[in-house]
């Protein structure tokens, strides 16, 4: 025999080797659409960017990043019509949920990555801090906000988290002229893997327990099942609690918060109250209300309901004593997450529907609350304290009028969208009979009133320094401040399309077929 | 049997033994040789398991490539001297610490204890495995099966790790600007002993001034960025040319 | 379940065992001592010189006559050194180059499909020590824990060059233990098994994986293994020139000669890899008339150390003949070259495999496979060129120099 036919017929031997039973499970490319968008939408980003470099011109960049959020957007209103017709679906082997609640997430995930690249955009070549990487990792991180909003399977879930996690940490620390900025990363990422250490701990406790890492599974295993022992269940519960508390930003997790949001490029803080926290809450509910509302809601509420009273009340008192309003909105957010914690408490329907609602109101709110900060706090973001805001509306009525609008709105003043939010999420958890912690959540909302009004005050009440410097703002910083106030205007007026809309975005789980 | 239970001891006490070493070794080198120490007994847990592939890839990745890392920067830092510990400047926070840590043990091993014989709420495997199978065969089925799409987006996980990481490492061009929010100079210091010759251009005068106190530099940083951004900028450009 | 773990174990079998280490061990001894002795010899004929040749004739015995010197030197440790680690990394050195060899088949008909089995003492066995499932990955993580042994001799040394010398030991073996291990899975891909006997069953007839995986992965390997055992053109660890001794340069007597030996140990098992991973380990071509133990030993050993002997004469011309690397080009080397190469000839031999069990053309996948990784590389190599132009160049200007200074 000639050595070619020898070598074929070997390779023939070799390489003919059929993995018997081996079904690779079939994967619905336009059903996770909207998450590949992003991906896609990053890493070629980046491939462009590190091939041309410098010939790439500094509008590149935000463009394609708006255009990817927009594309991913877009790419939902197909889903909803299919979600709309077929009902709920698994994906890609029971590990992505195709449901209004993934569907409603990313949308708003989109709306936080186009407020963030608007704001970037400006805020980055002011900082003389531009760079490309600052989109990848936003796209990157908000895929993996996406990913666990859909995640039917803990594992997806963990590695969402970490990719929105690992990016945010990143995203901190990047401004690099700003030795707080380093701080906070720093701060950050190692809080954040400890808390990262919890879930996963928590993931594995619950694996052992019921035998499986699908949400849907779980969610059917104890549905037909009585655990005898289920210590290992709540340990899991409670470790994966503490995980996903961190990540919201509930008391008595919330430590690394005001460092971190102080410290982040304002921007990120913004995103970070946006996406961050939508993903993080996305999985507390998708884990607590849907795989285990049913079997063990009675053990979890007690627990969330003394994350959701500390948050709200800490938030609220520690942000009145804080004279840095990047501070002070970051305690704000800790009191949000309390509100938005209601929404989980309530372990229901409505109460999906509203923490949903809340997250969407406040993504637009943290936007526009950051974007005013951004521009205030000028280049090196030395004024954030709140004597800088003094005499703020003689000087640019505009902004302050604007900031006005956002600070009510957080406040929960009527026909903004924070009086809804607000309003949902109380109704849901009173009607889940927590009226006691529902209480608490309406008076700590009067206190935080008290410390967005004196923002207000100082701004229209106080004279302006002298001799202080001109305020300029810029076009894309300007777009996304006009963008928040119609968003928080819009919403608080005429509600009904959105909150329909949320009303049907509840997650459901599907068992995979086998 | 028996050689089974005598493993599972025996890697146990390596384990346990590593962790303790990784928390009460007063030396970084000690630490993170400890922590290969609790890594090998895993990975004897896993070979008593007849994870074979498992056991493998636990040396090669976190002996063979974290923890030689771990070692690299601990030597190159060189924070490898013991760490002088005179008087805790934290006593109670440490006094906390070492509480919760304690009540997170005790609640741990009251969940194994209460559990008793039956830990999990369902049987994890009710035959033995086919041993005609290798578990690489296994875990690659499970791999592209059950977990494909978790596999997938590791990927995406490690693409945000490197450019996060090559991000970060870039060198920061300029003198830090929130240097007045660090009262007590220490992130001053710091930084100068990091960029040696950063500082060569600048005033003699003006390097003093940073250097000694809070108030030169942050009034400065602030007045130049007050007046124009763009003038901030070149300023402390001029600073590192 | 193991039967080590299960306890049915009977004498005969413990035996057997104890007969395979003690061979095993000798022999790894006896060929580390003519190794160094060889390779003093070969060096010095490439140089003109004569090299030893007092001890014993040839100077065959200079290996021992050094040993022994050694052995009654004074052994000296630093004030400033880390007592324990001192002594523990020679040892951490030494314990992985010689596991590695147990899982190496040295004998055993391979021949027309046999799968090296041998009847020793009443019972089947194999003519290797351990035939762990892990099986290559045990070498590859053997090899990992080596780099403890380097990297805490500099540092326990407690002096400025053993560290520098270590540090650059360690960053170098595992850039290249990445691209080592990318060369090993085409290896596997084709096995379909992790077990040193399956990949050299597999290779049976004459398919030896050196061109059954058309040769570049051989090639990668063979160059990720000279820079893994650290030796010359990849010997920055113990550059004399710029580092005294590298990281044994606080070590005396039998310490140092403990490290000596893992060395020449490391080589001889390296080149015991590269024999069973690419060329058919024992595997030759054995008369089928022949009695059993020439069938079984005899030609099979023959043909191992044969092969084994070449490549150890390949790692001494290597070191006579190819100047030092400079550092940032050995890291160049591994990152940019060889891990990129490695990949993408993996990639390209699945597409084969692919194809295989699919059913498709065989030469249109790989073209297209060809295809991406060729788009792969060049935009690799762009965005590289990119990168050194402006702000990374002072990075990796910082990193020669780190290296270096």
């Amino acid at each position: 025999m000639s050595g070619p036919s020898v070598l074929a017929a070997a390779l023939q031997d070799v390489l003919i080797e059929p993995a018997p039973g081996f079904e690779v499970p079939s994967i619905d490319w336009a059903g996770i659409a909207p998450n590949l968008i992003l991906m896609l939408g990053s890493i070629l980003l980046l491939t462009v960017v590190s091939v041309l470099k410098r010939r790439v011109p500094s509008w590149f960049a935000p463009v394609w990043t708006i255009s990817a959020a927009v594309a991913a957007g877009c790419a939902v209103v197909p889903l909803w019509q299919r979600f709309a017709d077929t009902g709920p679906e698994t994906l890609v082997g029971g590990a992505v949920g195709l449901d209004g609640f993934s569907l409603f997430a990313t949308v708003v995930v989109c709306i936080a990555v186009v407020f963030v690249a608007l704001l970037l955009a400006d805020y980055l070549p002011r900082e003389s801090l531009e760079s490309p990487e600052w989109y990848v990792l936003v796209l990157l991180s908000a895929s993996g906000a996406v990913t666990m909003a859909s995640a039917d399977d803990l594992i997806v879930l963990f590695v969402g988290l970490e990719i929105l996690s690992v990016a945010a940490y990143v995203m901190t620390a990047m401004h690099r002229r700003r030795v707080t900025s380093q701080e906070a990363g720093l701060k950050y990422f190692v809080l954040g893997a400890f808390s990262s250490a919890f879930l996963l701990y928590g993931i594995a406790l619950t694996y052992g327990a019921t035998g499986s890492t699908n949400l849907a599974e779980i969610q059917a295993f104890l549905a037909g099942d009585v655990v005898t022992q289920n210590a290992l269940l709540l340990g899991g519960l409670a470790f994966m609690l503490v995980g996903l508390g961190f990540k919201v930003g509930a008391v008595p997790f919330h430590s690394w918060a005001p460092d971190v949001y102080q410290g982040a490029p304002t921007p990120i803080s913004g995103y970070m109250a946006g996406a961050v926290k939508l993903g993080a809450f996305a999985a507390l509910l998708r884990v607590f209300v849907v795989a285990f509302g049913p079997a063990y809601r009675q053990e979890w509420q007690p627990l969330v309901a003394v994350l959701a009273v500390l948050s709200l009340v800490v938030g609220a008192f520690a942000a009145i004593s804080q004279t840095n309003v990047k501070r002070m909105l970051a305690y704000s957010s800790i009191n949000h997450a309390g509100f938005i914690l209601l929404g989980v408490l309530a372990a229901s329907a409505a109460g999906t529907e509203s923490a949903l609602f809340y997250l969407l109101a406040y993504t637009f709110m943290a936007a526009g609350s950051f974007a005013v900060v951004t521009v205030v706090g000028r280049t090196g973001e030395h004024r954030q304290s709140l004597e800088d805001y003094r005499g703020l509306a003689s000087v640019r009525p505009g902004l302050a009028l604007v900031f006005t609008v956002l600070l009510l709105s957080q406040a929960g003043v009527p026909l903004t969208v924070g009086f809804l939010a607000k309003l949902y999420v109380v109704t849901a958890a009173v009607e889940s009979g927590f009226d006691w912690v529902a209480v608490v959540a309406m008076l700590t909302a009067v206190v935080s009133a008290f410390m967005y009004l004196r923002i207000v005050a100082t701004m229209y009440f106080a004279d302006a320094p002298e001799g202080a410097p001109a305020l300029r703002i810029p076009a894309a910083t300007g777009v996304a401040l006009g963008l928040s106030v119609v968003g928080v205007l819009l919403l608080g007026i005429v509600p009904g399309p959105v909150s329909d809309w949320a009303n049907e975005a509840v997650a459901q789980l599907v068992v995979a077929a086998p | 049997m028996r050689v089974e239970v005598f493993t599972f001891l025996v890697a146990g006490a390596i384990c346990v033994g590593g962790a303790l070493g990784v928390v009460l070794f007063r030396n970084p080198v000690h630490n993170a040789l400890s922590l290969v120490a609790t890594l090998f007994g895993v990975a004897v847990l896993f070979i008593a398991q007849e994870a074979y592939f498992l056991a493998a890839i636990q040396v090669i990745v976190y002996a063979g490539a974290i923890v030689i890392l771990f070692l690299f920067v601990i030597m190159l830092l060189g924070v490898d001297q013991a760490e002088a510990i005179e008087r805790d400047p934290f006593r109670l926070r440490r006094t906390i610490t070492v509480l919760g840590g304690a009540v997170l043990l005790a609640g741990s091993v009251a969940i194994l204890l209460a559990a008793g014989q039956r830990t999990t709420g369902r049987e994890a495997a009710t035959a033995p495995l086919d041993p005609a199978v290798p578990d690489v065969e296994r875990l690659g089925r499970a791999i592209f099966t059950d977990y494909v799409f978790a596999f997938e987006i590791t990927a995406l996980l490690l693409t945000v790790a490197v450019v996060g990481a090559v991000v970060l490492t870039r060198r920061s061009t300029g003198t830090p600007i929130d240097l007045e929010e660090f009262p007590d100079g220490s992130a001053y210091d710091v930084w100068v002993s990091d960029h040696p010759g950063a500082l060569v251009d600048e005033d003699t005068a003006d390097a003093d001034a940073d250097a000694d106190g809070e108030d030169g530099s942050g009034d400065d940083a602030t007045d130049t960025g007050d007046a124009d951004g763009q003038d901030d900028e070149s300023a402390d450009s001029e600073v590192t040319s | 379940m193991d039967p080590l773990l299960s306890g049915e174990i009977g004498l005969t079998e413990v035996l057997i065992v104890l007969l395979k280490v003690v061979v095993s061990f000798a022999a790894l001894m006896v060929g580390v001592m003519l190794m160094v002795w060889f390779e003093r010899k070969l060096v010095a004929d490439m140089q003109n010189r004569i090299g030893p040749n007092r001890a014993g004739p040839f100077g065959l015995l200079q290996t021992l006559a050094d040993g022994i010197k050694l052995f009654f030197k004074e052994d000296l440790q630093p004030e400033r050194s880390d007592p324990f680690v001192f002594k523990l990394a020679p040892y951490l050195s030494l314990v992985p180059a010689f596991l590695v060899f147990t899982v190496i088949p040295i004998a055993g008909n391979f021949s027309d499909g046999n799968d090296g089995v041998v009847t020793l003492l009443g019972h089947e066995t194999l003519m290797q020590v351990a035939n762990p499932q892990m099986g290559i990955l045990f070498v590859l993580a053997m090899s990992s824990v080596a780099v403890y042994g380097v990297m805490l001799a500099g540092w326990s040394s407690g002096s400025k060059y053993p560290l520098l010398g270590s540090v650059r030991a360690s960053a170098q073996m595992v850039s290249y233990e990445a691209a080592l291990g990318l060369s090993v899975a085409s290896v596997l891909l084709l096995a379909g098994t992790l077990t040193t006997n399956g990949i050299v069953a597999e290779q049976s007839g004459w398919r030896w994986n050196l061109w059954m995986t058309l040769l570049v992965p051989f090639v990668v390997f063979v160059i990720a293994a000279t820079a893994e055992l650290n030796r010359p053109p990849f010997d920055l660890v113990e550059a004399e020139q710029e580092l005294v001794g590298g990281f044994h340069t606080e070590y005396s007597s039998i310490r140092f000669a403990l490290f000596f030996l893992a060395e020449f140990m490391n080589t001889v098992t390296m080149s015991a890899v590269i024999v069973t991973l690419f060329l058919g380990g024992p595997e030759g071509p054995i008369p089928s008339g022949a009695p059993g133990w020439v069938q079984d030993y005899l030609l099979p050993l023959t043909y191992f150390f044969g092969k084994l002997f070449i490549f150890l004469f390949v790692f001494v011309w290597f070191r006579a003949t190819l100047p030092r690397f400079r550092y940032d080009q050995l890291m160049d080397l591994g990152w940019k070259f060889l891990i990129p190469l490695a990949l993408g000839w993996f990639l390209i031999l699945t597409s084969l495999k692919v194809a295989e069990d699919q059913g498709w053309n065989p030469v249109v996948a790989v073209a297209v496979t060809a295809a991406v990784v060729v788009v792969g590389a060049v935009l690799l190599r762009s965005s590289i060129r990119a990168a050194s132009g402006d702000d990374l160049d002072d990075v990796t200007a910082d990193v020669a120099a780190g290296g270096e200074s």
